[in-house]
C-alpha cells in the first residue's frame, strides 16, 4: 500500500531554525529516505514554500475567488509530504515515527493513497 | 536536534505573539516581559518532561499572565500564593485561549507590539534596538556587538528609549483600518531598517550583525502571515529574500567587496530566489504598485539574469521611473543612474546625476559613480577627484578599500598613456 506522509509542523518555529539547524533536520531526514530509497520504496517527496507563499481559489463561488494565503489557518502547518510504500499501517508509522525523531515538533498524518499518478515530470522542469 | 534546541526554537517563534498578548494584559512592557521570562522558565521545566503543549504561544499568555498577577498579589501581599499545580495544570484553560488567540485580537497584539518600537520620537538605531530586544528576544550583548558598542552603552539605549514609550503610550484599543494601515507600513519601514542594519556592514562584522537580516525576515514573515493579503509586505518580504540570497558572495575571502558584476551567480541562494519571485508573483495581482514591490522587481531582474550580461537594463530603468514616482530621492535617481549607464551608455547617466551634487554632496555612493562614470568617459582627472571625495567619505575600510583598487586602475592606465 502507498501512504502519504504530510508533514505537519509549526512554520514560525521552523523559520526560526538557524541554517544550521535546518540542515541538520534535513540531512537527518535524508538518512530516513535513503534505505527507502534504496528498496525502492520511496516515491516523490516535496517540501513546500511557507504559507505566506501560498495563494487559494476558492471554487464554491462563481467565479473561483482568489485568496492569498493557505487554505486553512491551522496552528500548524502542511510543510511536505512523502510518498512511502509500507506493507501496512502498522510499518507505515514505524517510518513516520523514524522521521519524527529525525524532525521534531508537529505531527505527521499518515494517510493512505487511492490513486497515484507518478507524473512525468522533465529534468528542466524539476530544475527550475 | 536535542529537545532543549527544539524548546528554544518555539520559545524564539511564540515570543512576539505572548509578549504581545501579556501587553495587552497589563498594559506594561516591562511587566509583560517579567511575565513572559516567568512562563518561559516554567516552560523549560515542564516541557521536557510533559512533552510540548499543542499552542506553545496560548501555553505561555497563561503560564505568563498567571505568574504576573501572582507576582503582583505577592508584592500587596494580600492573598496567598496558589499552589504550583493549578498553574501548571493547563489542559483544560488552553483549548478556549486557542480560539480566541485565532481573532483579531492577536494580529493586532503583534502589531501593537512591533509598532511600540517605530515610534516616530525614537532615532532609528533606537527602534532597531529596542524591537531587536522586545519583539526578538535578542540579548542586550547580541545587540551592542551588531552595533559595534558596549554591553552598557547598549543597555541605557534600551533602558533609555523604553522610558520614552512609556511615556507616550500607544493606545490599547484595536485600531481602526487607518491606523492599522499607518502601523502595517511604520512597521514594515522599522524591519527593513533592521535588515539594512545587518546589510550594510562589512565583511569583519558579518558575523556579529548576521542576526539582523536572518531576524528582520522572520519579522518580516511573520507580519505576512498576520496580514496575508498586503502586497507591500510580500514586497519587503521579497527584496529581502532576494537581496539575502547573495549573502555569500558579497566579499570575497579578503574581505573585500564584491560588486553584483562580479559575484558568483551559482552560489546565490536558490531557495530564496524562488521564494522573493513567488511573492512578488502574488503581489502583482493586487495591482497596488508600491516602493517595496519595485524595489523588488529590480532585486528580481537581477536574480533572473544568469549572467550579468543578461541584464534587462532598459526594463530596469524603467522600473526605476516608476519607483522615483512613487518615493522619490536624490538617491533613488543616483541608483537609477546606473541602470541608465548601462542602458544608455555613461554620458547620459552623468547628467542625470550631476544636478544631484547639491544634495548628495556627503554621499560615498554618489562619488563612487561619478568617479566611474568618469573614467568610463576618459576623464580620468576629474574621475580621481570624484573618488578622491568617495574615500574620504566611506564609512567601512572595505568601502574605502573598494575605490582605491579603482584609483590605482586609473593610475596604471595614465601611465600606460603616457
Amino acid at each position: 500500500m502507498l501512504y502519504a506522509f504530510l508533514c505537519y509542523n509549526n512554520e514560525d518555529a521552523v523559520f526560526s531554525w538557524s541554517q544550521a539547524e535546518d540542515e541538520a533536520v534535513m540531512s537527518a531526514l535524508g538518512k530516513v529516505r535513503a534505505p527507502l530509497e534504496r528498496a525502492g520504496r520511496c516515491g516523490p517527496s516535496a517540501r513546500l514554500m511557507p504559507t505566506t507563499a501560498a495563494t487559494t481559489l476558492r471554487k464554491d463561488s462563481d467565479p473561483p475567488l482568489v485568496l492569498d494565503g493557505p487554505y486553512a489557518e491551522t496552528k500548524e502547518q502542511l510543510l511536505g509530504f512523502y510518498v512511502i510504500e509500507c506493507a501496512d499501517l502498522e510499518a507505515a508509522l514505524d517510518v513516520a515515527k523514524d522521521l519524527a525523531k529525525a524532525n521534531p515538533g508537529g505531527a505527521y498524518e499518515v494517510r493512505p493513497l487511492r490513486l497515484f499518478h507518478p507524473g512525468a515530470l522533465a529534468p528542466e522542469a524539476m530544475a527550475r | 536536534m536535542s529537545d532543549l534546541g527544539w524548546i528554544d526554537g518555539a520559545l524564539t517563534a511564540a515570543r512576539p505573539q505572548a509578549i504581545g498578548a501579556l501587553l495587552r494584559y497589563f498594559r506594561d512592557l516591562d511587566l509583560a516581559e517579567e511575565a513572559f521570562q516567568d512562563a518561559c522558565l516554567r516552560a523549560l521545566r515542564s516541557w521536557p518532561q510533559k512533552g510540548p503543549p499543542r499552542d506553545p504561544a496560548a501555553w505561555l499568555i497563561m503560564v505568563g499572565r498567571n505568574a504576573a498577577i501572582d507576582q503582583v498579589r505577592r508584592r500587596s501581599r494580600q492573598e496567598a500564593l496558589p499552589d504550583e499545580e493549578t498553574i501548571s495544570d493547563l489542559d483544560d484553560v488552553e483549548t478556549p485561549l486557542a480560539e480566541r488567540l485565532d481573532g483579531a485580537d492577536y494580529r493586532d497584539d503583534v502589531l501593537r507590539l512591533l509598532f511600540i518600537c517605530c515610534h516616530p520620537d525614537l532615532p532609528a538605531t533606537q527602534q532597531i534596538a529596542l524591537a531587536l530586544r522586545i519583539v526578538s528576544g535578542l540579548s542586550v550583548k547580541q545587540i551592542a556587538r551588531a552595533f559595534l558598542v558596549g554591553e552598557a552603552a547598549m543597555e541605557q539605549r534600551i533602558t533609555r528609549a523604553k522610558a520614552r514609550i512609556a511615556a507616550n503610550s500607544t493606545p490599547f484599543e484595536a485600531p481602526g483600518p487607518v491606523e492599522r494601515a499607518e502601523r502595517l507600513a511604520a512597521v514594515a519601514a522599522m524591519i527593513y531598517l533592521v535588515f539594512n542594519e545587518g546589510y550594510s556592514a562589512g565583511a569583519a562584522e558579518q558575523d556579529d550583525r548576521a542576526a539582523l537580516p536572518i531576524e528582520a525576515m522572520r519579522l518580516a514573515r511573520l507580519l505576512l502571515r498576520l496580514y496575508p493579503a498586503e502586497p507591500e509586505i510580500m514586497g519587503l518580504m521579497a527584496l529581502m529574500l532576494l537581496h539575502h540570497s547573495r549573502a555569500s558572495t558579497r566579499f570575497d575571502a579578503a574581505g573585500e567587496i564584491v560588486l553584483l558584476d562580479d559575484q558568483d551567480r551559482r552560489l546565490w541562494d536558490r531557495r530564496m530566489i524562488v521564494e522573493g519571485l513567488a511573492l512578488i508573483d502574488k503581489a502583482i495581482r493586487h495591482r497596488q504598485r508600491g516602493p517595496y514591490q519595485v524595489q523588488a522587481a529590480i532585486a528580481a531582474m537581477h536574480a533572473r539574469a544568469e549572467r550579468p550580461e543578461d541584464t534587462d537594463w532598459a526594463h530596469i530603468d524603467d522600473l526605476y521611473v516608476a519607483l522615483e514616482q512613487l518615493a522619490p530621492s536624490p538617491v533613488v535617481t543616483l541608483n537609477r543612474a546606473v541602470a541608465v549607464s548601462k542602458a544608455k551608455g555613461p554620458a547620459a547617466a552623468l547628467a542625470m546625476i550631476e544636478p544631484l551634487g547639491d544634495r548628495l554632496g556627503g554621499y560615498f555612493h554618489f562619488f563612487g559613480l561619478k568617479g566611474s562614470l568618469l573614467t568610463q568617459l576618459g576623464r580620468a582627472a576629474e574621475a580621481r577627484e570624484a573618488y578622491g571625495h568617495a574615500i574620504a567619505l566611506a564609512a567601512t575600510p572595505a568601502q574605502a578599500a573598494h575605490i582605491r583598487q579603482h584609483l590605482d586602475q586609473l593610475v596604471k592606465e595614465s601611465a600606460a598613456q603616457n
